[in-house]
């Protein structure tokens, strides 16, 4: 066990809280920045697709796992940021220009993320009087509108005929495919780790946790309860844009069935499978989420051919696995984790009663 | 000199007159208590000072101004902070995170800086860990500074939920039932927290209480409901013996 001495009010602030992060955050670094250059491309594009899905992720863990709103449209912001950037990058013809104007990938990227905030500002407004179960479907009301309006707003989006991304270069080298954007990804997921910690750090972020765990007490301690589940909406649907700008040069062709509610609801079983509450979840959800059809996949060959064949055998498993967790395992993978990390830090002393659920019988102590 | 007066203040939930016409007044520095039987429309009286419910009629003054329709946010930046009857303490957060919300009202930063966490956001929450430190210094919270909230026994929480209030630096706070579910000793000890908010810290104090040991030992003034109506004012002793206030209670 590590025993703290606090000697100083910046040791709560300080995101390492002690020695042992430089070196296991180190190590982690070390070990994904070395990973590209060793494995090979087919393994490098699935980590690129798992920082893309863990930056999704975060995006939906500020507003599902840290201000306690259930989302079930996270599809449609995922879904503006990748129509964003195809169409900003293809070139856009502004009315006062005669040529088209190709927007750089360091504007198109931002403008992807603020198209996206501004839409989750939008449904963020009327969430202001829905809670739980209502918020969950007027969330998935809207993706399934923005849904509707992939396909039908031809002009711009090309419908289901499907519309072309423009790979991104630099110099010759091209940014969106193999090791420059496994790098460019990784950045960005750090980036956005970086700023929601530092969000959950500072005064937005503890109304954040305020709002989700008591809004009445909130109210009185002086958080603006419309102000922070808007400003929550906008930077959760900001950063799912940008998961969703990066997401677009990944698949190379968008078209209105990659963003489905199917895709909302993978990321909500992320967030709730990889641990609500915790950043670390939204990356552990984001390894669920991509692995789990892939061993599906093998698994499938050991099967007799009579399970193996029948249709929806993967959403069933999909579904089973999520209603174990919520059952067995509500604070997720992360939660797990924090348990082993427990048990070999108290080893061999470690008593199993310590994380026993108990009854709660107040109100402030039920789940949210 | 007067803090905060309440005049004709009403409100109905349909054709319930939860309150009736209530009219008091609280001087600076003193200790104001409100009790009635159950349902007489204490905590509904917290309520509509702080603005949860809007009241039907009346109005209410705090240091000179009217704050009957200012919005619910606002009133702990004005300097009414408050604590709950069921504690609605946030469940999922350190101690210590719980009392820098109570901060919240003297927010500073940008959401911006604060992303960035840039030097002048570090400066502002180190200052607010400072009040915070105080007040967990205050109330000797220090043993529980970095437990989670669901850990803590109902008596610790309550201090705890009292320690948010007082990070809000009010000049007014409202403390709805300070007594209620704790034992002898952790009510002695409130008792003693109470006299120290109203003389040390310059706090002025409205409170709902049953425990009639507790009120006598530190209110000056108190005001009895019934039915939303007022039955009495006055000292805890002239209260005591109003034939009303017995009849109210007892019966008869």
């Amino acid at each position: 066990m590590r025993f703290l001495f606090k000697t100083d009010y910046d040791q709560d602030i300080r995101l390492a809280k002690h020695s042992g992060y430089y070196w296991s955050y180190g190590a982690l670094l070390v070990l994904i920045t070395a990973v590209p250059f060793v494995l090979d491309s087919y393994y490098v594009g699935q980590l690129t697709q798992l920082y893309i899905m863990a930056i999704a992720g975060v995006g939906l863990m500020l507003l599902s796992g840290y201000t306690g709103l259930v989302s079930l449209g996270h599809a449609a912001f995922f879904g503006i940021g990748a129509y964003t950037e195809a169409v900003l990058t293809a070139g856009v013809t502004l009315p006062f220009m005669s040529e088209p104007v190709v927007f750089p990938f360091v504007l198109s990227f931002p403008l992807a993320a603020i198209f996206a905030a501004i839409a989750g500002v939008i449904i963020g407004v009327p969430a202001l009087r829905l809670m739980g179960i209502y918020l969950a479907m007027a969330t998935f009301a809207f993706a399934i509108v923005v849904e509707e309006i992939f396909s039908r707003w031809e002009s711009v989006t090309n419908g289901y005929t499907g519309l072309l991304v423009e790979s991104l270069y630099i110099g010759d080298m091209e940014l969106t495919d193999g090791r420059p954007f496994y790098f460019l990804s990784l950045g960005m997921l750090i980036m956005v780790i970086l700023f929601s910690l530092n969000l959950l750090r500072s005064p937005t972020g503890r109304a954040m946790m305020a709002v989700r765990d008591s809004e009445i007490s909130a109210q009185s301690m002086g958080v603006n309860l419309a102000k922070v589940k808007t400003t929550a909406f906008g930077i959760s649907a900001g950063i799912t844009g940008l998961a969703g700008a990066l997401f677009a040069h990944k698949l190379g062709f968008l078209s209105p069935e990659s963003f489905t509610v199917l895709q909302s609801l993978e990321l909500l079983v992320l967030v709730i499978v990889g641990g609500l509450g915790s950043l670390h979840g939204a990356i552990f959800g984001a390894m669920f989420v991509l692995a789990l059809p892939q061993a599906l996949a093998i698994m499938k060959d050991y099967l007799p051919l009579y399970i193996a064949e029948q249709p929806g055998l993967e959403p069933l498993i999909f579904g089973m696995i999520l209603v174990f967790f919520i059952i067995f395992e509500p604070l997720g993978i992360y939660g797990r984790w924090l348990k082993v990390k427990l048990y070999f830090q108290m080893f061999p002393l470690y008593k199993k009663a310590t994380f026993k659920r108990q009854k709660s019988y107040m109100k402030s102590e039920r789940l949210r | 000199m007067t803090l905060f007066a309440a005049e004709n203040l009403a409100i109905n939930f349909g054709g319930v007159k939860a309150v009736d016409g209530v009219t008091f007044d609280i001087q600076e520095g003193e200790c104001f208590t409100i009790i009635g039987p159950n349902g007489a429309g204490k905590t509904t009286i917290f309520n509509l000072i702080s603005r949860i419910y809007d009241s039907t009629e009346g109005r209410m003054m705090f240091c000179g101004e009217d704050i009957t329709t200012v919005p619910p946010h606002e009133i702990a930046g004005r300097g009414i902070a408050r604590t709950f009857q069921n504690i609605e303490l946030f469940e999922h957060a350190s101690v210590l995170q719980n009392l820098l919300v109570g901060r919240h009202c003297h927010k500073t930063t940008s959401l911006w800086s604060e992303a960035l966490f840039l030097p002048s956001v570090r400066k502002a929450e180190l200052a607010h860990r400072e009040k915070v430190e105080e007040v967990i210094d205050f109330l000797d919270l220090q043993h529980y500074r970095d437990s989670m909230i669901m850990n803590l026994p109902y008596g610790v929480r309550k201090v705890v939920e009292l320690g948010r209030a007082l990070c809000t630096e009010p000049k007014l706070i409202l403390l709805d039932e300070p007594s209620s579910g704790l034992n002898v000793e952790e009510t002695q000890d409130m008792s003693f927290w109470i006299e120290d908010i109203k003389k040390d810290l310059g706090i002025t104090v409205l409170m709902v209480e049953h425990d009639m040991g507790l009120v006598s030992e530190v209110s000056d003034r108190v005001l009895v409901l019934n039915y939303g109506r007022m039955l009495s004012y006055g000292t805890p002793q002239e209260v005591q013996n109003d034939p009303e206030v017995i009849k109210a209670y007892l019966g008869g």
